[in-house]
């Protein structure tokens, strides 16, 4: 197909194929978005840093809303004892959101539009709740699953959902930010081969490509509001599982 | 009815499910809005609260996205 929404997420190597006991390690396109993405979160806030004046410039106010945002996020939901979670809470939400925001350039690879990519990120975050959880409370973490006050006769039903309600985190952590970020892009480049097979009529065609050329536009804004949301709500849903870990009875 | 059409009708109903999602996230920001205009005091406080609801909304309505995908390109 000429305009096929999905090219834009084939991942291929830039060097390589490279093999290491039958898995493959090349370096893909994919890898080297990682790196950029690392790369940029790493130079905007050294940067940032870097004057330290009492008033801060444009770029120093940027990596201070950054920094307060997470600060207060992790305060807020995990109160004092969750303050030595804040450095990966905060490496989770700028990797997201710098790896989104990367991905609305044209032509650049979106990391977070593959599922291998936000599983890993879930499930890591699911198997630190229960490893820390373990660690802090021993077997009484696993209160979390039997909650207070419920009458005894329905306790078994209510404990089995609330398991099944632990084991479905790690796939709809990971399936949202995928979710969304596949979506928006299919639904974004969906729109701009609207405009081009008008454009290719000819005539009242390219009066009408001007339809979907604003869609797309419009498209583009709400994409950079996902792009922030979703990093976002991928690191609070981190701090509230977490929350489950160091508070376990509800 | 060969395969390939089954799939297409599929994935066409998978995505019927999207529109639950949006009746709920749209609930909850409805909601939100209601109470913050009676006590706009407390809106502030309570906006990531209701940015968490509708992401758990908003995440069941991808689960159909993602199998609507699911029978487009991956079923066989």
């Amino acid at each position: 197909m000429a305009n096929d929404p999905i090219h834009q997420f084939r991942i291929h190597d830039i060097a390589g194929p490279w093999n290491i006991l039958g898995h493959e390690i090349s370096f893909t396109n994919s890898a080297l978005f990682m790196g950029i993405t690392v790369a940029t979160i790493t130079g905007v806030l050294l940067l940032a840093a870097r004057k330290r004046s009492l008033v801060p410039g444009r770029l120093q106010s940027v990596g201070e809303m950054w920094y307060g945002l997470v600060h207060n996020m992790v305060d807020n939901v995990l109160g004092k004892e969750g303050a030595k979670f804040f450095p990966l809470v905060f490496s989770l939400f700028s990797f997201v959101l710098v790896a989104n925001l990367l991905g609305m350039f044209p032509y650049f690879f979106t990391v977070t539009s593959h599922v291998i990519v936000t599983a890993s990120l879930a499930l890591f975050v699911v198997l630190l709740v229960v490893v820390v959880g373990i660690v802090k409370h021993g077997l009484g973490w696993f209160k979390l699953f039997v909650p207070h006050g419920v009458p005894l006769a329905i306790l078994p039903f209510i404990s089995l959902i609330e398991i099944i309600s632990f084991l479905s985190r790690p796939i709809s952590l990971g399936l949202r930010l995928f979710g969304n970020m596949l979506a928006g892009h299919i639904v974004l480049k969906v729109f701009a081969g609207f405009v081009v097979s008008l454009l290719a009529l000819g005539g009242v065609g390219i009066l009408g490509s001007l339809a979907p050329m604003a869609m797309a536009v419009a498209l583009t804004a709400l994409e950079f509001l996902v792009a922030g949301l979703q990093a976002f709500v991928f690191a609070i849903l981190t701090c509230v599982y977490l929350n489950d870990a160091l508070h376990p009875s509800h | 009815m060969d395969a390939s059409a089954a799939k297409l009708i599929g994935a066409g109903i998978a995505c019927i499910g999207m529109g639950g999602a949006g009746i709920g996230v749209g609930h909850i920001f409805g909601n939100y809005l209601a109470g913050a205009l009676r006590n706009p005091a407390a809106a502030g406080s309570q906006f990531t609260n209701a940015l968490i609801g509708a992401a758990l909304a908003e995440g069941l309505g991808i689960f159909s996205l993602v199998v609507a995908l699911l029978l487009l390109f991956v079923a066989k």
